[in-house]
């Protein structure tokens, strides 16, 4: 059994953003695409939880959703426990849904609201046909237990909860594949923080005591901090570092992840000294050339804005930054 | 002492419905003295954007003030007729809410919403007055703001309309800015470039600040004092270094050793069991009891008022109380 659970590579999602046909006729205006996701790769190993971090729209979202099988990639490929995930197969993908969950930022928007809060944790049991009978609602009863709730909440319904407890129901309903992996989009965003601890205490404990491997995607870097053991940064769609999680922070390598972790404001009051943070995300649709973040970037190069960096190997993981590799010596020509 | 330039006493507001009135705020008071920024924390719910809104006199009907009063430099404005309360807000008052589109007309140039709040608030001529626009939207870091004054929001990213938000907000030069969560729609890495350009250009024209959120981080970087408001009520304020690294009341240590951060690796978080009661079900005696780990009989019966602690700060907590009941393990 390798120690490899998830491997991504090359993985890249483009959408078709173009006007309506007639509009772009009448405008002559050629079909534009927003590249969501960019040549990302990355692995993740059983039992870990690796996190990804960006702003808004750096492509958290979309990589969770090809990884769960929502999302067709446009090119690249995800292996599973060493298989390639075949998106044309749904017996293959049927396969392999029972043995990863997924679970979403809102949870009011995730829980069907017309079905009681039973039938919702039960829909995967039944799914995959893992239990029959009233065995279904004894696991039921078992599940809300485990996640801090009480049997009798199986006839409600989830409006009936508050944030945190509809979250803890997403949880128990993912749970009930006995999955070996969960997609976690966001799982504390819609939370107040003393709740948060609550779902995030929750979480380590399930996943010592099932040994699950967690993809966790946050914007909050403290809450990545404080979660993962490995943490990839993602900057308009690529992946710009990967560093353990304990030195990511202490040793940022990419300007780029220097630049998120000066911008957090600081609870411990030491009054550190930052570099003053500068500019705005781009406009997906027309990425900066070369690499995408010279626009903002205080060590920008000549061969910045012509070539992508390619990610090469660090002390604590690996970037992609043109910083890493020494300028390729150019021989002096004559003219 | 010199006299405060807001004051807040006893604060009351409801909400009547059809199940009877819901006390959403209930008896609040604090002050913001001259030049000072006041945090205001809380989770969601707890009535941090009521505060801000009861203090403008925006709170939206059924809602009202049903008690207390409210100070500004020695003016009452609780009970002003509502011509007289909008001349002081945009005046004397300045306010920043979280989406900067509530703040600007979409149909409007920001040249021309710039220089009709200056124009309404202040003696000048309207070249004057487009110059002043001009130079507060090159200090709240707006590129080429001779040029750009004349775009419409929406051709404004996020992070720039939040500036412009600030720039109108600061046009009549007000005295106190309320800012209700103004970062909370916006990206971590221009979070931080607003706070900066809010904290410094407040600063520099002496205006006070009450600054609403409920990231303890950006308090901490920003705040002189914090309030802490739980289910309506404060429950502790003083400086924000005290608050921070020796909170006091129950819930704050709580709240406070829940947040994960950067430099401090916890293998666990504290937890505070349960949440924030609803307006319905506020317990008997101190609204925090049910959650509460040193909870003691009195707890359950008598509200705790606020208690002078050392410094400035004060705590509603029964363990402060000299009378202490011991506790019950
Ligand atoms: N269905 C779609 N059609 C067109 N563009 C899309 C679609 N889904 C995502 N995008 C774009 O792809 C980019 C990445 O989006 P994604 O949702 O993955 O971001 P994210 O990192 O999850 O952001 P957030 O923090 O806001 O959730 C964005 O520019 C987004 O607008
Ligand atoms: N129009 C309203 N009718 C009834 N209750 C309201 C209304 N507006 C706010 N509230 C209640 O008042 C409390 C405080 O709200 P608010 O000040 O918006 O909280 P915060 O800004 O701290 O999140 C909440 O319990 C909220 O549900
Ligand atoms: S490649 Fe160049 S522009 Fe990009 S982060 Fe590195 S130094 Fe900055
Ligand atoms: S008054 Fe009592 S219940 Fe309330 S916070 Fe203090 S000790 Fe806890
Ligand atoms: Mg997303
Ligand atoms: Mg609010």
């Amino acid at each position: 059994m390798s120690d490899v659970l998830l491997t991504v590579s090359g993985l890249t999602r483009r959408f078709d953003v173009s006007k309506p046909l007639l509009n772009r006729v009448i405008e002559r205006e050629q079909k534009q695409f927003l590249t969501a996701t960019a040549d990302v790769n990355f692995e993740i190993r059983r039992g870990e939880t690796f996190a990804l971090v960006g702003e808004s729209g750096s492509g958290k979202s979309t990589i969770a959703k090809m990884i769960v099988g929502l999302l067709e990639p446009s090119a690249g490929e995800i292996r599973f426990d060493g298989k390639v995930m075949d998106f044309a197969s749904g017996a293959a993908m049927r396969q392999l849904r029972r043995r990863f969950q997924m679970i979403f930022q809102d949870p009011f928007a995730s829980l069907n609201p017309r079905w009681r809060v039973g039938d919702i944790i039960a829909e995967p049991i039944r799914t995959f046909g893992l239990l029959r009978g009233a065995a279904i609602s004894n696991e039921v009863g078992r599940l809300l237990e485990l996640v801090g709730l009480s049997r009798a909440d199986i006839e409600k319904f989830p409006h009936e909860f508050s944030g945190g407890q509809r979250q803890r129901i997403a949880i128990a309903r993912a749970l009930s594949s006995k999955p070996e992996f969960i997609v976690c989009d966001e799982p504390t965003s819609a939370l107040d923080v003393s709740v948060q601890a609550q779902i995030l205490n929750l979480m380590r404990d399930l996943q010592d005591e099932f040994g699950l491997t967690y993809l966790l995607i946050s914007h909050d870097l403290s809450v990545v901090r404080h979660m993962s053991n490995r943490i990839g940064v993602l900057y308009l769609g690529r992946l710009v570092e990967v560093a353990e999680a304990k030195r990511l922070f202490l040793e940022p390598q990419h300007p780029y992840t220097r630049m998120l972790l000066d911008a957090v404001p600081d609870l411990a009051l030491s009054g550190r000294r930052r570099t003053p943070v500068t500019g705005e995300i781009p406009n997906p649709i027309n990425p900066p050339s070369g690499c995408t973040f010279h626009p903002r970037c205080q060590h920008v190069m000549a061969r910045c804005r012509s070539d992508i960096p390619v990610s090469t190997a660090t002390a604590t993981g690996e970037a992609a930054c043109h910083l890493l590799v020494p300028e390729p010596i150019r021989e002096p020509q004559n003219s | 002492m010199a006299e405060p330039l807001l004051s807040v006493r006893d604060l009351v507001v409801e909400f009547p419905t059809r199940r009877g009135t819901l006390r959403a705020l209930d008896k609040v008071s604090f002050d913001i003295a001259e030049g000072e920024v006041l945090g205001m924390v809380g989770e969601s719910g707890a009535g941090k954007s009521l505060t801000g809104a009861a203090i403008i006199g925006l709170l939206e009907p059924p809602g009202r003030v049903a008690g207390g009063e409210i100070w500004l430099r020695g003016q009452r404005i609780d009970n002003l007729p509502r011509e007289a309360m909008r001349r002081i807000r945009g005046r004397r008052i300045g306010m920043v809410f979280q989406d900067p589109l509530t703040s600007l007309n979409p149909l409007y140039t920001v040249a021309q919403q710039l220089i009709e709040t200056i124009r309404t608030h202040m003696d000048v001529s309207d070249k004057e007055a487009r110059a002043r626009a001009v130079a507060l939207l090159d200090r709240v870091g707006i590129p080429a703001a001779a040029r750009r004054i004349d775009d419409y929001p929406h051709h404004f990213s996020g992070g720039m309309r939040q500036r412009v938000v600030i720039a109108l907000a600061l046009a009549a030069e007000p005295e106190l800015v309320i800012a209700d969560e103004p970062t909370t729609a916006l990206d971590v890495s221009v979070q931080a470039q607003i706070i900066d350009v809010l904290k410094e250009i407040c600063a520099e024209r002496g205006a006070s600040v009450m600054l609403i959120t409920h990231d303890m981080g950006v308090i901490a970087e920003t705040a002189d004092r914090v309030a802490v408001l739980y289910a309506g009520r404060l429950a502790e304020i003083g400086p924000v270094r005290d608050v921070i690294q020796a909170a006091e009341h129950p819930y704050t240590v709580g709240l406070m050793g829940s947040i994960p951060t950067l430099t401090q690796a916890a293998e666990r978080l504290t937890q505070i069991p349960g949440a924030m009661p609803r307006l319905n079900a506020i317990p008997q005696g101190c609204a925090f009891n049910p959650r509460c780990t040193r909870v003691m009989d009195r707890c359950r019966r008598d509200r705790p008022e606020l208690i002078a602690r050392s410094g400035a700060r004060h705590v509603a907590c029964w363990l402060y109380d000299s009378a202490k009941e011991t506790a019950n393990v």
